[in-house]
């Protein structure tokens, strides 16, 4: 039973990031995101991560992949991608060759070489008696309580610097928009 | 058959390769971008097997920050992105190759 979901959701997870990689329309690619965003949810429930099996689905799948959507929507640059041309020669069957490569030598080197080495429960034993949800809440509010609040902050930063670059500049000043990005106090000019 | 946890690392190591490799030939910075995400999703598996072969927490700990900082990544990013197709509308990765817009 458990071969059975990993067979299926490893097979969602490769035909998604096949698909990802090699459609031609990137609304396409995004579609295909988010199988395998799914498919890896489905990896954490069997592996008993609940809470991040939840907040993969809500975040990754419910707002990034959104977020590409309405991008890619918003620039109408869905229009289909010119994979014929390529700017040196030869480029398609090098790529080829080498991701071919490349993947056989990280498949191989996890197959002979993955050793799992480290204390075991070093921070909170995972099959205590406590829920995931619990054990994961207890853990970040106190042994990684500075490491949530920095991430608080990251992400007000990150919205406040998202708002100020996808601003239109104001009409009195530089249509070009200086690099600093400063609103329109008539210090850009 | 039981599924070890060497499966789940192989499998977090061919997306990771199928994911590099997609960001190294692909032009478009949006689908550069996805790709990036299938990087992280690797990394996200990778560390959720082996907090289930520890049996420790932090593992998923590490993931739940990844997350976070993977979101916010992502709003920064468009925002570049967006900003930078607006100007030149259609531009590639190789059109960006200059710091200097």
């Amino acid at each position: 039973m458990d071969v059975a979901v990993f067979v299926v959701s490893a097979a969602i997870i490769l035909a998604g990031a096949l698909g990802v990689v090699l459609s031609r329309n990137p609304v396409h690619s995004a579609l295909m995101l988010v199988m395998t965003l799914f498919g890896v949810a489905v990896m954490f429930v069997a592996q008993e991560a609940h809470f991040l099996a939840a907040v993969q689905v809500i975040v990754y799948a419910g707002a990034v992949v959104i977020l590409f959507l309405f991008v890619i929507m918003l620039l109408g640059v869905d229009k289909v991608e010119n994979l014929r041309t390529d700017p040196l020669g030869g480029q398609r069957p090098g790529a080829a060759v080498v991701g071919a490569g490349a993947i056989g030598m990280a498949v191989l080197l996890a197959v002979r070489a993955a050793q799992i080495t480290g204390a075991p429960s070093a921070t909170a034993a995972l099959d205590g008696d406590q829920a995931n949800v619990n054990l994961l809440g207890r853990v970040v509010f106190t042994d990684y309580l500075f490491a949530f609040e920095a991430t608080s902050a990251l992400l007000v930063i990150a919205v406040v610097g998202a708002v100020v670059m996808s601003r239109r500049p104001a009409p009195g000043t530089d249509t070009e928009g200086d690099s600093s990005g400063t609103a329109g106090t008539g210090m850009s000019s | 058959m039981e599924v070890t946890s060497t499966w789940y690392l192989v499998l977090a190591a061919l997306l990771f390769t199928i994911g590099s490799s997609g960001l190294l030939v692909r032009r478009n910075p949006l689908v550069m971008f996805m790709c990036v995400e299938l990087m992280l999703n690797a990394v996200n598996l990778t560390f959720v097997t082996f907090s289930t072969a520890l049996n420790d927490i932090s593992g998923q700990v590490a993931v739940f920050f990844v997350l976070v900082v993977a979101a916010a990544e992502v709003v920064v990013g468009l925002g570049i992105i967006v900003a930078i197709l607006r100007r030149q509308p259609g531009a590639t990765a190789d059109d960006v190759a200059l710091m200097r817009g």
